[in-house]
């Protein structure tokens, strides 16, 4: 995993609630096991109607994602974070993240950063009149600036730590291997095993 | 202070706890199938680990299997190189499979409770947000993302940080003819889509208790869908009933050294949950969704809202899509919406009980002209199950489709889906956008009005047969 301090980028504003995992990738794009190329599958429902916000010119290439609440919700799948950040997203902003969503971002690099609504909506008024204004976000001391506007977003700490060092999980918990064996030794034996 | 169940169960699997770090809690059962874990076997192979416990570890094919003809090759490429991708990867590195045309093959979170794999005070995950389900067993029991299949593949633990607690009373008796499925839509209309995320729920109250193992499951099953990672139930002699005698059940001394831990399994007196619900279950009524998601339901017999019932903007907002997308107007009764197709099964209401109830109803009736209903059972047990009590007969002599075991209709994976504006009532667990096919539109909905909604060919309940 990369690490993440600061990313600066244009965004898009995305006017809805309740987004959820199915909006973002159909189930349909779910099928391939590879784990790169899901960029064709985001969103690709709501990308037929040429209104939709990413198919407008003046959002090509942007890689923050500003989202009404309840961003994230319905299923585990991570193909939702793999379409996301195939697509150039880094940062999604909102001000409610379903819980598995958020920690499958955290595994992959996306930052969730969680804001008050009344920060979205100063963003999302912000970035429509001005489609070019840069957005920061900023790590280290959990900033958001774009335009004439400041905001701290909440991170959670472990996760913060994690982006900022690019560090992969399972190598993290693989140092405390000897402490799972030694649970495993006292685990009772009604448990039950699958073979 | 005591301790609530779920706090109970963590505590029983930390495996390690630090300062500023999540706790690292150890998986008793990790489910998989063949959707959310090719990239993580990938993951594994490419930094050259193994599955630390295949014997903790149980695979299955549920999502892209077909529900027709399953004795011919998966006619998709794309699903039956998922599929394949998966039996490859259990036998490189052992894992247990139930494979399509196995006695043993249903949906993932079926399987585990039927084999008796599923108990009390264990942590079970799968790469599968309704993993919710095991739940009703009082698991510890969530869904997790393919990073984290991958970590418990390769440690059989998970980093995690304490969630909240939620309490949700049910209160009183159910009113004849109220189901699980209608307590658990109604209590997500209350606190909604995002209202348990960062929980645990508990269920509790006498409603709760007087469900049967399958009610139970429905009810935790849809945790994911009020935001909740995971919902729990206490078990009781009810669970323990269920439990007793399945093949991967414990037996003799271990059987008693585990009903006397099962037994202290509940939330102790002095607990304190972080936010509580209480609900009075004789005010409930079937209760069927709207809109597209599923905190959007109302009562069968209500009206459509619309837009101005709700204060709240990004509410309107979410109201004045979800009433474009599905073709409603506002103001119309319920229960004149017209419906293409039922479809009973999935993880939520595809276990013997939901056939048993549907088919009680449907018994002596046939499906509306012009209305199709699948029935599809959750697992081959399940199906077999049906069979040997004649059920299968009820469906077909009634004009109902009778399939194989699959996710089927839940979720457009497979060949089973609607088409652009076909209109269903389902017994599964989402109603968002396009989920049973692009296009499609769906009311979620109990499976006794689900076949009552087919006998009469708009959203109805048994009551309206009489």
């Amino acid at each position: 995993m990369d690490k993440f301090t600061v990313h600066t980028g244009t965004a898009v504003p995305l006017r809805a609630s309740n987004v959820d995992t199915d909006q973002i990738i159909p189930a349909e794009y779910l099928k391939r096991i590879t784990r790169h190329g899901f960029e064709d599958g985001l969103f690709s429902a709501w990308r037929k109607n040429p209104d939709f916000v990413l198919n407008q010119p003046q959002f090509d290439g942007a890689s923050v994602l500003i989202a009404g609440p309840d961003f994230g919700t319905g299923s585990s799948r991570e193909h939702a974070v793999w379409a996301l950040m195939d697509y150039g997203f880094k940062v999604v902003i909102s001000s409610r993240f379903a819980d598995i969503f958020r920690g499958n971002s955290g595994k992959q690099g996306l930052l969730t950063a969680l804001v008050d609504q009344d920060v979205v909506d100063q963003l999302w008024k912000e970035i429509e009149n001005h489609p070019d204004t840069k957005v920061t976000v900023d790590l280290e001391s959990r900033t958001i600036t774009a335009g004439g506007l400041t905001a701290t977003f909440d991170v959670d700490e472990y996760v913060r730590w994690r982006l900022m060092e690019g560090l992969d999980d399972v190598g993290l918990t693989l140092k405390h291997v000897d402490t799972i064996t030694e649970f495993e030794g006292k685990r009772p034996a009604y448990k039950p095993a699958t073979a | 202070m005591g301790l609530t169940l779920a706090e109970k169960v963590w505590r029983d699997h930390v495996v390690r706890s630090a300062d500023g770090e999540p706790d690292l809690l150890y998986i008793d059962l990790h489910l998989v199938h063949e959707v959310t874990s090719p990239q993580a076997f990938d993951g594994l192979r490419d930094s050259g680990r193994k599955v630390r416990r295949p014997d903790l570890t149980l695979a299955t094919e549920d999502h892209n299997v077909p529900t027709l003809n399953i004795d011919q090759p998966i006619a998709d490429p794309i699903s039956a190189a998922q599929v394949n991708a998966l039996r490859k990867n259990c036998e490189e590195f052992g894992v247990p499979i139930y494979s399509l045309g196995n006695a043993e093959q249903g949906i993932v979170h079926v399987v585990g409770p039927q084999l008796g794999l599923t108990q009390p005070g264990m942590t079970v995950v799968c790469g599968d947000s309704h993993t919710s389900t095991h739940g009703a067993f009082g698991a510890l029991a969530f869904g997790i993302g393919t990073s984290e299949v991958e970590h418990v593949l390769a440690t059989q633990t998970l980093p995690l940080k304490p969630f909240k607690t939620m309490a949700i009373t049910v209160n009183g008796t159910l009113p004849a003819g109220v189901t699980a499925k209608d307590i658990i839509l109604a209590i997500i209309t209350k606190i909604g889509t995002g209202g348990g995320q960062g929980y645990v729920l508990e269920y509790r109250g006498e409603a709760i208790r007087a469900l049967s193992m399958e009610g139970r499951m429905t009810i935790c099953n849809m945790s994911i869908e009020a935001g909740a990672r995971a919902g729990m139930i206490a078990p009781d002699q009810t669970t323990f009933d269920y439990i007793e005698g399945r093949d991967r059940a414990p037996k003799g001394a271990d059987w008693d050294a585990a009903v006397s831990y099962w037994k202290t399994l509940h939330t102790d007196d002095d607990a304190r949950f972080d936010a509580e619900v209480v609900i009075d279950a004789s005010t409930l009524s079937p209760f069927v969704t709207w809109g597209t998601n599923p905190g959007q339901g109302a009562p069968l017999t209500a009206n459509v809202p619309g837009p101005d019932d709700f204060e709240d903007a990004s509410e309107k907002l979410a109201a004045e899509k979800a009433l474009a997308y599905m073709d409603l107007q506002a103001g119309t009764p319920i229960k004149n919406i017209k419906i293409d197709t039922v479809f009973l099964g999935s993880c939520t209401n595809g276990r013997i009980e939901d056939l048993r109830a549907a088919a009680a109803v449907l018994k002596g009736h046939k499906v509306a002209e012009g209305t199709r209903m699948l029935v599809v059972p959750g697992s081959v047990r399940v199906r077999l199950e049906a069979m040997a009590e004649g059920l299968d007969k009820v469906f077909v002599e009634a004009g109902a489709e009778w399939r194989e075991a699959g996710c089927s209709m839940c979720l457009a994976m497979n060949p089973d889906k609607l088409t652009p504006g076909e209109r269903s009532a389902s017994t599964s667990n989402r109603n968002f956008e396009g989920r049973q096919g692009p296009g499609g539109r769906t009311h979620l909905v109990s499976p006794a009005v689900a076949a009552a909604t087919a006998v009469r060919g708009t959203l109805s309940s048994p009551a309206d047969l009489n």
